[in-house]
């Protein structure tokens, strides 16, 4: 096992070596960090599903979520904002917020003063529309004032890498959340509830513009190592700034991924790790055993988000800007269970195994693609087929093929992985 | 009375309009999952698919220098040609990706992340050969509308239905009936639903199963063909035609019940009707009455902004799935 590891390992190491050969160094360095990000994403999808087997399909609104964070968080502060009556609308918001959650909670908790089936429902209903109008009064306005008189309300200003951390908080809030409302649901019924409420979070990070600039996007957000243009006012040539500048951040991201993998490498073989593969392989025995199987899947699904969460606001500070519009369910969902299947599920080698390999592979088959195609064209213009017409444009979506050939392979000849989950059977 | 006509244009005719394309698209998925046990994701890619099927019948007829166009649209004319297509093409992805995982009795999980590869191998494929452009049925001829005067006095708006619209609602009509008739009154629409409500008893009992599964992929992938037809027909042509509603449509399939079809017709139709409820302008009905009102009548009174018609479908499936997780209908479990 530990054999067949190391020589995929050095195959990859190889393949990453020849791509860097030909692309060059500034290339492959936005490569890498951009893969070690994925590959902390796909590490919390690994947690959730390989150690969990939660199915969750909406790593999509965390990302977007942990890109909000540190966007927020790492932006600089917008004067124009603070300085209106902004803050004070939003706190009325915030307000109605609160008062409207104590309407809802309230009625829901009318069986206590006598008013129980029917009515309570009718009661409830009523709550969650009164609370509903009152918060629209009141936020409707602030995100209107907000908009005409300082765009949106700006960050903080604080240091990126607490813009992660507060990525991964917000992501594990809201973790929380869906995992209270969707875990009691089927495998099935808990993907689809995920996409749901993933596509619910991308609505609105995109259509609150007065938060996020919604499709007018931010930039720039600040690095949290020196940019490229920092490096060249101290007179470096541009390409080896860029490299410098890249190596720098690789190297933060490379400190965060080791840290995570080392951590729930850990807690994998521990006995909270056996305690979830017990979870996941039979969930009514781990019950009938007496552990708590809702609990600990809340657990589970609330740290991988924080993973993932944290790979989304790396993702935004590398990128230097927070598009809500450029999100899509097949790059950045599907692609993290292609890496996660490839890899092997329940295997934080094989996890990040995949992460690079499916990463550089989607990459690079863009042009790969193109070169393809340009031949078969120019063989059918020689014997007078005629050319193909616009190849670029094509070839972009000859990725999403692979993918999906990938995946369907993958499944179908190697159902656990390239680097599957070592079963230990102690005798 | 003017502004009821308006009303109806917009939230009745649209409603049926997306209600009916939900609903047909939902019975799909639910028959799936009825007998095979599996969230079938591609379903949304298989609509598109069908709608190209049909694009390219009708290019190449355009070609020929044939339409039907004052009469029937050409790609409404072509459609059962195209329906028989693309219920091949949906029994050649059955035996190519599901039946193999089928055989090594994978778990449904498995089979669901397969046809997300499905889904993604036919979006490529389609992108490969048509680009991302959009494409429109009616480019070489009219698109029909018929106008209604209403005939009441005062009333000077019509009531505006495009003929793919009334197409629409009448073949859905038909196929309901006609699935109705099937799944009630032959022999082997009555296996399917005994597969569908216990496999093991249906096999022991002498049901042909394997015959059951490809008469499921059948009938899917016609209505799914006819669906995503419909929808191009209405709107236009695109590559993530019918992707951006594979969720409504499984919401509207566990809204009615999983496995359940008449829930699903039902399910469509209420999520189709609540989007188009949700982002109507309710002030325009009120206008008339704006002197005898206590308050003043703002511009903008709908339920949620119009960016968020997408979303009200997920809302209405997280508090299905919160309250009711068998939907309206008891559904099938798996």
């Amino acid at each position: 096992m530990i054999r067949r590891s190391l020589t995929l390992f050095a195959a990859l190491f190889v393949f990453f070596c020849v791509v860097g050969w030909v692309m060059g160094a500034a290339n492959i360095s936005l490569l890498l960090v951009q893969s070690f990000a994925m590959a902390l994403v796909a590490l919390g999808l690994n947690i959730q599903w390989g150690y969990g087997g939660l199915f969750n399909f909406g790593i999509m609104g965390f990302l977007m979520l942990g890109g909000f964070a540190v966007t927020f968080i790492s932006y600089p502060v917008n004067a124009a904002f603070w300085g209106s009556e902004g803050p004070m609308m939003l706190a009325r918001a915030l307000l109605a917020f609160c008062a409207g959650m104590l309407l809802v909670i309230g009625a829901r908790n009318a069986h206590r003063i006598g008013i129980r089936g029917g009515w309570q429902t009718a009661l409830t209903v009523l709550a969650w529309a009164v609370g509903y109008i009152v918060y629209r009064s009141q936020i409707d306005p602030a995100a209107q004032y907000i908009e005409a008189n300082a765009g949106f309300v700006g960050g903080l200003g604080l240091h990126p890498v607490l813009g992660w951390i507060f990525g991964g908080i917000l992501a594990a809030g809201v973790a929380y959340v869906i995992g209270r409302i969707c875990l009691g649901l089927r495998t099935d019924y808990l993907a689809i509830a995920t996409i749901g409420i993933s596509e619910i979070i991308r609505a609105l990070l995109k259509n609150t513009d007065w938060l996020t600039r919604g499709t007018l996007t931010v930039s720039p957000i600040p690095w949290p190592t020196p940019l490229p243009q920092a490096l060249q006012a101290q007179g470096m040539p541009i390409t080896d700034s860029f490299v410098q500048a890249r190596l720098w951040f690789l190297l933060l991201v490379l400190i965060v991924v080791g840290l995570a993998f080392f951590l729930i490498q850990r807690a994998y073989g521990g006995p909270w790790g056996r305690m979830m593969r017990a979870i996941r392989d039979n969930h009514i025995a781990a019950d009938s055993m007496g552990k708590d199987v809702t609990r600990r899947q809340l657990e589970i699904f609330m740290l991988g988000s924080v993973l993932m969460g944290v790979g989304g606001a790396i993702f935004v500070s590398f990128a230097q800007i927070y598009d809500p519009g450029s999100y899509q369910p097949i790059n950045n969902t599907f692609l993290f269970w292609v890496m996660v299947i490839v890899g092997g599920a329940g295997n934080n080698w094989g996890a990040v195994f995949g992460a690079l390999l499916i990463y550089v592979s989607w990459i690079i088959s863009d042009p790969v693609a193109q070169a393809i195609f340009g031949t078969i064209s120019h063989w059918s213009s020689s014997i007078g087929w005629g050319e193909i017409p616009d190849i670029q444009s094509r070839a972009s979506q000859m990725r999403v093929l692979v993918l999906g050939l990938v995946i369907t392979a993958a499944l179908r000849f190697a159902p656990r992985g390239l680097i599957p989950e070592v079963v230990k059977r102690d005798v | 009375m003017n502004e009821l006509v308006f009303f109806f244009n917009t939230v009745i005719v649209s409603g049926i309009v997306l209600g009916c394309i939900y609903a047909m698209g939902a019975i799909g998925v639910t028959l799936i999952f009825g007998i095979l046990r599996f969230a079938h994701f591609a379903h949304g890619d298989m609509m598109t698919m069908g709608a190209f099927v049909t694009f390219l019948l009708v290019t190449a007829l355009a070609a020929m220098g044939i339409t039907t166009a004052p009469f029937l649209p050409t790609g409404f004319a072509v459609l059962p040609v195209a329906m028989v297509i693309t219920a091949i093409i949906a029994l050649g992805l059955d035996k190519g990706f599901y039946a193999p995982l089928r055989r090594r009795g994978a778990r449904p999980v498995t089979l669901l992340i397969a046809s997300i590869g499905v889904t993604l191998i036919i979006q490529g494929l389609i992108r490969l050969f048509f680009g991302t452009g959009v494409y429109n049925f009616f480019e070489t001829e009219p698109k029909g509308l018929i106008r209604l005067p209403v005939p009441l006095e005062g009333v000077t708006r019509t009531v505006n239905i495009t003929q793919p619209q009334l197409l629409m609602i009448v073949g859905t009509i038909i196929a309901v009936a006609a699935l109705h008739f099937f799944l009630t009154q032959t022999r082997l629409g009555k296996a399917m639903r005994a597969m569908a409500d216990n496999a093991d008893l249906a096999q022991v009992s002498g049901i042909n199963t394997k015959l059951v599964v490809r008469v499921t992929w059948v009938v899917a992938g016609a209505l799914a063909c006819f669906a995503g037809t419909m929808l191009a027909l209405d709107v236009q042509l695109k590559p993530d035609l019918a992707f951006n509603i594979v969720l409504p449509i499984f919401a509207a399939a566990i809204v009615g019940g999983l496995g359940q079809a008449y829930g699903a017709i039902a399910g469509g139709f209420l999520i189709g009707f609540a989007e188009t409820l949700a982002i109507f302008n309710w002030s325009v009905l009120l206008r008339p009455f704006k002197d005898n009102l206590p308050f003043t009548l703002p511009a903008d009174l709908s339920i949620v902004p119009t960016e968020y018609k997408l979303t009200v479908a997920f809302v209405i499936l997280v508090i299905v799935l919160l309250i009711r997780p068998t939907g309206i209908f008891k559904g099938a479990s798996s």
